[in-house]
């Protein structure tokens, strides 16, 4: 995902001068090639990711396009006073850009984990939140954020995600996308954990149970048309997270679902407090209770 | 006739117009106002700042950010005697429907530029402009006037950083440096030791003012104005000494005084000592939430 990020954003930079690459020095090599093509676009504002966001809302203030990018946490925990006052109050355009989506970052801790982004961000005025699954979505992402004239913050995974689509399809901010189709359960996901429930989805299927899956790229605006369908075309509804369980994709169906007096079976899964133990990426999902061998016993507990 | 004013005309009428402000909202932060109203009236009517009053977000103009929102009713005064907008608007301020709070919001009041109250955040978003500015090759100058106390906050010493690594000569930090916060004198709480030469450790141009002097204020604001034009890639740190509460004798020096409106009998020596009457404040107690609420 970051290799695709850093594609788009190159692209888009090559293309209009008011494209800044704006960084709290992370990145390293991966930002060679953007480094010497387009110095005079990019900025190492430092290891300082409050001053980082404010800045860049200055710069938007003068017609800039500036894209944030710093390891989520500190995004969306450290700045997130800055990002609220500075970015979204003011409603400038600037793009955040959090890597290190849920516990990619597996070998290093609770510390550099992002599992609080959305529950943090959600209730923010102006922002858009997208969360893509794979790299060709966050292309698409990356893309669509640019068009938007106002606040944005794109979730990232780290890099070697896989791809979940087989082929180019339709994106737009704000639309769901149903993966595969299904008519006793809905999987609701979002991010790279999109690949585990499509793995999980084929597990049901062998046990015989017909299973959607619907990706939400977007947190908000959150598509709750395709939500409602599903709640109504199926019998039970998982939202799978790489998140934690308190306000993220799965409160948001929650919410959903209770305000539209839905009467369908409901589980979530997500994180519980911290992320525990360290590992590989797909281990440490595991171990915390995210990884195929629980969604597939989700749906079983919720039944449908 | 406005024009024939002098500076310190203008400084009076400003402190008079906040006073009348204040009473008439039982509310708004007078002294913080009061300490910086010398150092707004220099930057809008001495040829210091370039603006349009009728285009408020002209492109070539010059930013002044006020990071201590606090002292937001001095901005807002300034700005009506600028002609951003008519002086009865300030007297909506605080009530409901009005769009001027005693913490502004960019852009809601014609020549606000950030939303600012939370501390810390100003001189960030300035820095960001002043940024832009070089990356265009443009002339306009940013402004953003910080309070001491705020200056506790570590992003301000972020963004000062900043300023400094990447060269912003276009950007002047004025500090108005009255000693005291919210609860107490900063030397009780945290001293700031060699302020002005915090600054120039941080690779800035820095010079201790008396705030209250406008040839002084002129003076270093146009030394800030000189380090560009010669290309010194230094940004400038004014240092302004001032005083809380400057104007009303009570209230100067007086930590309580941060946020608190005047009794009738304290009433009775401001408006005195700011060279007003009872009439000046109009329907003040007629008005107000007092008997609102």
């Amino acid at each position: 995902m970051r290799t695709a990020y850093l594609e788009t954003l190159y692209e888009l930079a090559s293309k209009d001068k008011n494209v800044y690459a704006v960084i709290s020095d992370n990145g390293a090599i991966v930002y060679d090639k953007y480094r010497q093509d387009l110095p005079e676009q990019f900025i190492n504002a430092g290891i300082s990711e409050a001053n980082m966001v404010a800045m860049a809302a200055g710069m938007a203030e003068r017609g800039k396009i500036p894209f944030a990018y710093t390891i989520g946490a500190f995004l969306a925990y450290r700045a997130y006073e800055f990002i609220l006052n500075d970015v979204c109050m003011m409603n400038k355009n600037v793009k955040l850009v959090g890597i290190g989506e849920g516990c990619s970052y597996s070998l290093l801790g609770a510390s550099h984990h992002t599992i609080f982004d959305f529950a943090a961000l959600r209730p923010l005025p102006n922002l858009t939140i997208l969360s893509p699954a794979s790299p060709m979505e966050v292309k698409k992402c990356v893309k669509a954020a640019y068009e938007i004239n106002g606040p944005v913050y794109i979730r990232l995974g780290t890099n070697r995600e896989p791809e979940v689509y087989e082929g180019d399809y339709g994106f737009e901010v704000g639309k769901g996308v149903e993966l595969k189709s299904g008519s006793d359960v809905t999987l609701i996901s979002t991010g790279s954990i999109v690949y585990d429930v499509l793995y999980a989805a084929k597990e049901l299927e062998k046990q015989g149970v017909s299973t959607r899956v619907v990706n939400i790229h977007t947190i908000t605006p959150i598509d709750e048309e395709i939500i409602i369908k599903a709640c109504r075309e199926t019998n039970a509804i998982l939202t799978v997270e790489e998140h934690s369980i308190i306000g993220g994709l799965g409160s948001a169906v929650a919410e959903l679902i209770s305000e539209n007096n839905l009467n369908v079976r409901f589980g979530r899964i997500g994180l519980n407090d911290f992320v525990h133990g360290y590992g590989k990426h797909d281990e440490l999902k595991a171990a915390n209770g995210i990884g195929v061998r629980d969604i597939v016993d989700a749906v079983m507990r919720v039944g449908y | 006739m406005g024009d024939l004013m002098t500076i310190q005309d203008r400084a009076l009428k400003i402190r008079q117009q906040i006073l009348k402000m204040s009473m008439g909202a039982n509310g708004g932060h007078i002294a913080p106002s009061y300490s910086m109203t010398d150092i707004v009236a220099e930057l809008f009517f001495d040829d210091i700042l370039t603006y349009d009053p009728k285009k408020p977000e002209w492109e070539d103009r010059d930013y002044f950010i006020l990071s201590k929102g606090h002292g937001v009713l001095a901005l807002y005064a300034a700005l009506s005697m600028a002609g951003f907008f008519p002086e009865e608007k300030l007297y909506t301020f605080g009530r409901v429907g009005s769009e001027l709070g005693s913490l502004a919001r960019a852009h809601s009041v014609p020549g606000v530029e950030a939303s600012t109250g939370s501390l810390g955040h100003g001189l960030s978003y300035a820095a960001g402009i002043a940024l832009a500015l070089k990356k265009d090759n443009k002339k306009n100058r940013v402004y953003a006037l910080l309070g001491d106390g705020e200056c506790e906050e570590g992003s301000v010493w972020e963004a000062v950083m900043f300023a400094s690594h990447n060269r912003l000569d276009n950007l002047t930090i004025i500090v108005d440096y009255n000693g005291l916060q919210a609860m107490d004198s900063l030397q009780n709480i945290m001293s700031l030791g060699d302020f002005s030469g915090k600054f120039r450790s941080f690779g800035l141009d820095a010079a201790d003012i008396d705030g209250h002097n406008f040839d002084e204020i002129k003076e270093a604001l146009l030394r800030a104005k000189g380090n560009a034009q010669s290309g010194s890639g230094k940004p400038m740190a004014i240092v302004a000494h001032t005083v809380k509460g400057k104007g009303i004798s009570f209230m100067e020096n007086v930590p309580i005084w941060h946020y608190r409106i005047p009794n009738e009998q304290e009433l009775e020596i401001a408006l005195k000592e700011l060279k007003m009457t009872k009439e000046d404040l109009g329907d003040y107690e007629k008005l107000s939430y007092r008997n609102v609420i």
